[in-house]
């Protein structure tokens, strides 16, 4: 049986991984490499490095940190981050990304996730999509720029778009949720899941394993994200992977 | 030294990554004349099989690889690199293949969800058919796939494991020195690495 997918997300920074991640008893708890080392030991079923450096400089640094990963790390690894262009994507696929994930570029230039699922193939072109409750009402609207700024679309209709485009994954990220550390929008998740035939990753607000049962029975979610769930060392992975195959999920343990 | 083949379609790094981590030279090359004179060759492969069997015969590889299989180089075909194999396939109209093994690649016509992605559990037909590359690894573990064809071998001896998503499909076949997998194994973790270190073990 197909697993549901537990997937912990990095942040990267000028090369480095910031929100440090003190457990674990790492030796440099910065080093991207080393923190990824880890997760694939403790059975992370994929990772993610999302690249948040803010200079153009230092750009590149993401290729060189994605390179020694692959070279030491050999699950699935998807980066996200400033992604703007084909040669963007070219380049980190080259460097031994997998996938690689598409936000903001994706929105303003909707021919970027037709051509790169072209060139590159779907299974390597994830769309994330940042959304925020309209009302009390089952509506929500994409957000870009790191969920600043309304772009007035409707979040099912776009990713019924993004699939017709050629994505091959949805990694869905509900800003009402993320940080609350109160769980997933399992509405949300459910309502994408149940439009699309694509697999959806669902982000923002887990706090605890029983988080990540919900969205993956209620929330119909294909796999999840989470982030400081696993960095300060409240849960490991396999702690939350032992839960989840209690209560009858299928996990790869 | 193992010859990955470089054949224009992704994941190469990945693949010769993990065969250096294991100790093993590798050569990631169009070459022949490298080819023929490895001792073992993996054609991976990720993308369009019309794309794939395109570029083989535009580098003019197809007879090398015919050749080296036919004097008994042991041979590993992953993901795209195992359906290429096979007779032909319906994707993008009917594309003939290399025709090593007899059969067709299909697409998955179920209500799933498509590509099919992620870790799922490759089932052996018996504990004799796990064959030398699995040796080491044991019924129903889980292995990374991403595909939204299947492979359907019409000889049912060569199929070594199977895999159910939606209905059952092959994932692991042996013909001779030939296998061929559905799944990666250069992205399944440890068990993946294993199966590779049997395969080289081979060469």
């Amino acid at each position: 049986m197909l697993a549901k997918r537990i997937i912990p997300c990095l942040d990267v920074k000028d090369g480095r991984v910031v929100k440090g991640i003190n457990f674990l008893n790492l030796v440099d708890a910065g080093d991207p490499v080393e923190v990824a080392s880890i997760y694939s030991r403790e059975n992370a079923d994929e990772l993610v490095f999302l690249d948040i450096t803010a200079s153009v400089e230092k750009r590149s640094t993401i290729l060189d940190v994605v390179k020694k990963t692959a070279e030491q790390v050999f699950i699935p690894l998807t980066v996200g981050g400033g992604i703007r262009s084909i040669e963007d994507i070219r380049l980190l696929l080259k460097s031994g990304a997998d996938k690689v994930s598409l936000n903001t570029a994706a929105i303003e230039n909707k021919n970027l996730i037709r051509k790169a699922s072209e060139q590159f193939g779907s299974q390597c072109i994830v769309v994330a999509i940042d959304a925020k409750r309209k009302t009390q009402n089952l509506e929500w609207e994409v957000y870009t720029y790191g969920g600043r700024k309304s772009v007035g679309l409707d979040v099912i209709e776009w990713a019924e778009e993004v699939m017709e485009l050629g994505a091959g994954e949805i990694l869905l990220t509900s800003m009402d949720a993320d940080g609350t550390k109160d769980g997933y929008d399992i509405a949300l998740t459910r309502a994408v899941s149940e439009t699309v035939n694509i697999s959806v990753i669902a982000s923002g607000g887990a706090g605890a394993p029983e988080h990540l049962c919900r969205v993956l029975t209620d929330g119909k979610a294909d796999a999840v994200l989470a982030a400081s769930i696993f960095h300060y060392g409240e849960y490991s992975i396999k702690e939350t992977k032992k839960y989840l195959k209690e209560r009858g999920i299928a996990v790869r343990i | 030294m193992i010859a990955v083949i470089d054949y224009g379609l992704g994941n190469l790094r990945s693949v010769s990554k993990a065969v250096e981590k294991l100790g093993v030279e590798v050569d990631v090359t169009d070459s022949p004349e490298r080819i023929e004179k490895a001792n073992g060759i993996i054609l991976p492969g990720v993308g369009a099989f019309h794309v794939g069997m395109q570029n083989l015969k535009r580098l003019n590889l197809l007879s090398v690889l015919h050749e080296t299989i036919s004097k008994g180089t042991p041979f590993l075909g992953i993901c795209l690199g195992f359906q290429i194999l096979f007779s032909q396939s319906e994707e993008h109209g009917i594309c003939n293949g290399m025709d090593i093994i007899n059969g067709k690649v299909k697409r998955f016509t179920h209500d799933l969800k498509i590509p099919h992605m992620g870790w799922n559990q490759v089932k052996f037909k018996t504990q004799n058919s796990k064959s030398k590359i699995f040796n080491e690894v044991s019924d129903n573990s889980y292995f990374y796939f991403v595909h939204s064809y299947y492979a359907e071998p019409e000889d049912q001896n060569v199929i070594i494991a199977k895999t159910e998503y939606g209905h059952e499909f092959t994932s692991a076949i042996n013909k001779g020195n030939v296998w061929g997998v559905q799944f990666h194994p250069e992205k399944s973790g440890d068990i993946g690495l294993n199966v590779l270190r049997s395969f080289l073990s081979l060469c």
